[in-house]
């Protein structure tokens, strides 16, 4: 009884996790700004580079976004079912667990005037003996940056894809646009798209608000004069003036003015895009002749991206064990395990921490989410609206903007600098997207089974202990890994709440990126790949082993 | 005021048995068993690998153990501090000792986060040059007052590859002569980036009309017109940069990335022994030298400082201590470790400590300390932050 009554409470818990930590952050950040008769907000409107910051925020943030998704449901609309797409599905899981900085500086290198595609190419094709003065990386209209976003964020909205399809009933949708003449382009659009992009638009919104505020990436790779409003914001923050903190926080402010006013923006083209695709729908768009084309296009721009990620991730890796590399060779001039065996022991260690945080904090928010959504089940609950902007909300609200007043809030429990509160912080962060990953193949499990169930005299618990549970193994392994490399990529909560003591991968990542070291950022970001891709490797082959037996949980294709 | 309430905190503790203790006695018996949280940038695996084994020696010849916390920029400290005083918590601090200096110290210092004066009290004071590199007790013009002890000096050198450039310019109109004639080969990293804002001070002294207003503090009437000349020499060598001004290197290791893809033909360093311990690394050629500019270039002091609510005061004071040892300092300037220059006074070591450094090979790119010329003082903090402040109106953001 007192189970089933937590059980009834779970959603309530859990919405107060998340509700709590971020607003009360939030006001512990924000009020900074209007002390001292908002000398903050002053300081921030005196800030010359403010326009600028604020527009590069919002261009790159709507654009990088925008193309992802575009770049996403692209090559699901034409190669979906076949076998190159198996493949993809594969390659994209490690994709999806390299750290930020890690990839911007794995692109930086790949794209630079001196970088390893103008070294392969001099100087025999470009005659090149010294790099070119040309502006690749940094770029005042943010397009190198934008690239970078949207090599990290398609491998991410690819997955929430292909987790969100098997609740569309593409295969038969297809069938019958396609029966009626359309080409498999328009058939996906108009028959699998609409319901396809009602489970992708929370994730999706979530990348949006990310890319706006994205921190590291920015920093490497997007316009220094001056940098984004959220590089910016970080930096008044780590201001020695200390004065600083108050402009940061006037920056934090408008950071989630601008992130509000890109999802008004956005919403408003959705809906331009819905009557769009009904009135196309309405003529009898067959479009045979687009897939041909699209093809083509999904095939370069999946190619672009995932070469860009793989290759950029291999020179770094290739730099580990590079001894002299001068411009223009194309491959070190010697090759030794220096930076390896140097940082073996550091390596060891802070990977065992990392990965004991981040499975504490999926365990954890596992717990949770399966809680509330078993309570939804048996309680016939309906989350509101509301509710669903709960759980957006540690993913809306830029981490700049809340993370330092939770900072102060560990410090005054005493709770900072222990890994638990870094696990317990991470949890935020997680929980949205275990649940977001998780919630629809939830949801979409056929009720009829547990009816069958009860009819059968299988108490409530015991159908979620053996039936739902081991028929959903695969999203739930699947949503768990996602966690699992939410939590390993986490920059700003580490540092801010481990108060410099908690040392995981990224957070010495990000300190080495400040030092441009390439060779020992290459030794980490592999191993920062590592950890997450091993459990993505699971959610794959656990299922497959499992259910080796049953054809009806095979992969549908 | 602290600094008193440690000391009747140590007396009540171990001065209580009759047997009379030195105060470093004192310390040292409730340092052991410590470990000390040293919070340091963390951006350089040669810098972090000699933190490590000067914890090593901590531990073994003290007993006291060293985490080292690695910093992105040492202001996270700061605010660490901070927020642990906004939040009340003024003893058991999470931050232990901070490698420090400038404008961090000043910050510190005046809101009174510092634990002190405690460096003018560690035995290896005595050691420490304080007539001939007047920058260990002088922090951009603001006296340390003993609230932070150096352990390394650094100068500013410029660094290039001889077989690309035979003949660098040694004066600062011979050097805009040679960018303005090479476009898209020279850069400096950001400002308000430590190394870009020190570069843009070398400028002023190269160019101001009399260098010595650089010691006080900023007078607004006079300002404009005084570095006039300065923003003069800027706006003629801009169009002529790396990317023609449009993207800067964000720091010092950004601009030694370029140097070593050759997508500039100048680096400069604080530490002039960096060019050698990266070619003794395998990361520059070996045909890189250094040199100075006519008339010296500027040099300061690295410290480490105490916050006031360290939880472990008595061992940093140990490691502050450890880190003014010959052996450790001798370390520190091997370019095989970190080519750091020394704080010490040579002159005043017994024969077996100066013999350390006199077998130092200091490596083929770096300038023998006779060669390096004169160290300039730092300018008044107030320089570096109006210089940054009207870079950025300058040239920080896209006309």
């Amino acid at each position: 009884m007192i189970m089933a009554g937590l059980l009834r409470q779970a959603p309530r818990i859990t919405l107060a996790l998340l509700t709590v930590p971020v607003l009360a952050g939030l006001a512990g950040t924000v009020i900074p700004a209007f002390a001292n008769d908002a000398k903050g907000i002053q300081a921030l409107l005196q800030w010359p580079g403010l326009p600028r910051a604020a527009g590069i925020s919002l261009v790159t943030g709507l654009g990088s976004a925008a193309l992802s998704l575009a770049i996403t449901l692209l090559p699901v609309a034409s190669l979906w079912g076949t076998r190159a797409f198996a493949a993809v599905q594969h390659l994209l899981a490690p994709l999806l667990s390299v750290p930020h900085a890690a990839a911007a500086l794995g692109l930086a290198f790949l794209i630079a005037p001196s970088g390893w595609i103008a070294r392969v190419l001099s100087p025999w094709a470009t005659g090149w003996t010294q790099p070119p003065d040309l502006l690749l990386l940094n770029d005042p209209f943010g397009l190198a940056l934008t690239l970078g976003l949207v090599a990290k964020e398609v491998p991410f909205l690819f997955l929430m894809a292909l987790a969100a399809l098997p609740q569309t009933d593409a295969a038969r949708r297809m069938q019958v646009a396609q029966s009626l003449g359309a080409g498999r382009v328009a058939s996906f659009a108009v028959s699998v798209l609409p319901s396809l992009y009602r489970q992708l638009r929370l994730p999706f919104y979530a990348v949006l608000a990310y890319s706006m505020t994205a921190v590291e990436m920015a920093m490497i790779l997007g316009p220094t004069r001056p940098y984004t409003l959220s590089a910016q914001v970080v930096i008044w923050m780590a201001d020695p003036q200390l004065t600083g903190r108050a402009t940061a926080a006037a920056g934090a402010l408008v950071q989630v003015g601008l992130v509000l006013g890109a999802l008004g923006l956005w919403h408003l083209a959705e809906r331009l895009a819905k009557s769009a695709l009904i009135g196309l729908a309405h003529r009898g768009m067959r479009g045979q002749g687009a897939d041909g084309p699209a093809n083509v296009i999904a095939a370069l721009l999946g190619g672009l991206i995932g070469g860009g990620l793989v290759f950029g991730l291999a020179g770094l890796a290739l730099w580990s064990f590079a001894g002299l590399w001068s411009f223009p060779d194309a491959v070190p001039a010697s090759l030794n395990l220096n930076t390896w065996t140097r940082a073996a022991p550091d390596l060891a260690q802070t990977a065992t921490l990392t990965l004991g945080i981040a499975a504490l904090a999926t365990l954890l928010a596992l717990a949770l989410v399966l809680a509330c959504l078993e309570a939804e089940h048996r309680f016939d609950l309906v989350p509101g609206a509301g509710a669903l902007w709960v759980l957006y909300l540690p993913l809306l609200v830029p981490q700049v903007a809340f993370l330092p007043g939770v900072q102060v809030a560990a410090l005054r429990a005493g709770m900072a600098g222990h890994w638990l509160a870094v696990a317990a912080a991470h949890l935020v962060f997680v929980l949205p997207y275990l649940f977001l990953s998780l919630a629809p193949a939830y949801r979409a499990w056929d009720r009829r089974i547990a009816v069958a169930g009860a009819a059968l005299g299988a108490t409530p618990a015991r159908v979620f202990w053996h039936l739902r549970l081991p028929m959903l193994l695969r999203p739930v392994l699947t949503a768990s890994a996602v966690g699992l490399a939410v939590s390993v990529g986490q920059y700003l909560p580490t540092l801010l709440v481990g108060g410099g003591r908690v040392e995981t991968l990224t957070t010495e990542a990000v300190a080495l990126a400040s030092g441009g070291n390439r060779r020992l950022i290459g030794a980490y970001a592999l191993l920062q790949m590592l950890l997450p891709a091993l459990g993505f490797a699971c959610a794959l082959l656990l299922p497959a082993w499992a259910f080796r037996h049953r054809r009806g949980m095979a992969v549908a294709a | 005021m602290l600094r008193r309430h440690f000391l009747l905190a140590s007396a009540a503790l171990f001065a209580l048995p009759a047997h009379a203790q030195t105060a470093w006695e004192t310390v040292l018996a409730e340092a052991k068993g410590q470990t000390v949280y040293w919070h340091a940038w963390g951006g350089d695996p040669k810098i972090n690998d000699f933190i490590a084994w000067v914890g090593e020696q901590a531990q073994a010849r003290h007993g006291v153990a060293v985490a080292h916390v690695k910093l992105a920029s040492t202001a996270d400290a700061v605010t660490q501090v901070l927020a642990e005083r906004d939040a009340g918590i003024t003893t058991g601090g999470a931050v232990d000792l901070i490698w420090i200096n400038g404008e961090n110290f000043a910050a510190m210092k005046d809101a009174g986060l510092l634990f002190g004066p405690f460096a003018t009290g560690l035995p290896n004071w005595g050691l420490v040059d304080v007539a001939g590199k007047p920058a260990v007790v002088t922090d951009f013009t603001l006296p340390t007052d003993g609230y932070e002890s150096p352990w390394a000096m650094a100068q500013l050198v410029f660094e290039y590859d001889a077989a690309r450039l035979p003949q660098p310019p040694q004066t600062l109109a011979a050097l805009k002569d040679w960018i303005i004639a090479n476009p898209g080969r020279f850069t400096y990293p950001q400002p308000p980036d430590y190394l870009g804002t020190t570069f843009l001070k070398q400028v002023a002294y190269g160019t101001l009309a009399d260098p010595s207003v650089l010691q006080m503090p900023v007078d607004d009437a006079s300002y404009a017109a005084k570095v006039a000349p300065m923003w003069a020499w800027l706006d003629q060598i801009t169009p002529a940069l790396w990317r023609a001004g449009k993207a800067y290197p964000q720091n010092e290791p950004a601009l030694g990335q370029l140097l070593a893809d050759a997508e500039v033909d100048f680096g400069f360093a604080f530490n002039p022994g960096r060019a050698s311990a990266e070619i003794a690394a395998g990361h520059l050629p070996d045909t890189m030298r250094t040199f100075t500019l006519e008339g010296g270039t500027i040099g300061n002091a690295s410290f480490v400082a105490i916050p006031f609510n360290a939880a472990h005061q008595a061992g940093a004071q140990v490691v502050a201590n450890l880190l003014l040892d010959p052996e450790v300092q001798a370390r520190a300037q091997d370019p095989n470790v970190l080519g750091f220059q020394t704080v010490l006074n040579l002159s005043s070591l017994d024969t077996s400590s100066r013999a350390r450094f006199d077998a130092l090979d200091l490596g083929v790119a770096t300038l023998a300390p006779a060669d390096l010329g004169p160290a300039l003082l730092e300018p008044h903090a107030s320089w570096m932050v109006r210089i940054a402040q009207d870079w950025i109106e300058r040239y920080g953001v896209a006309q």
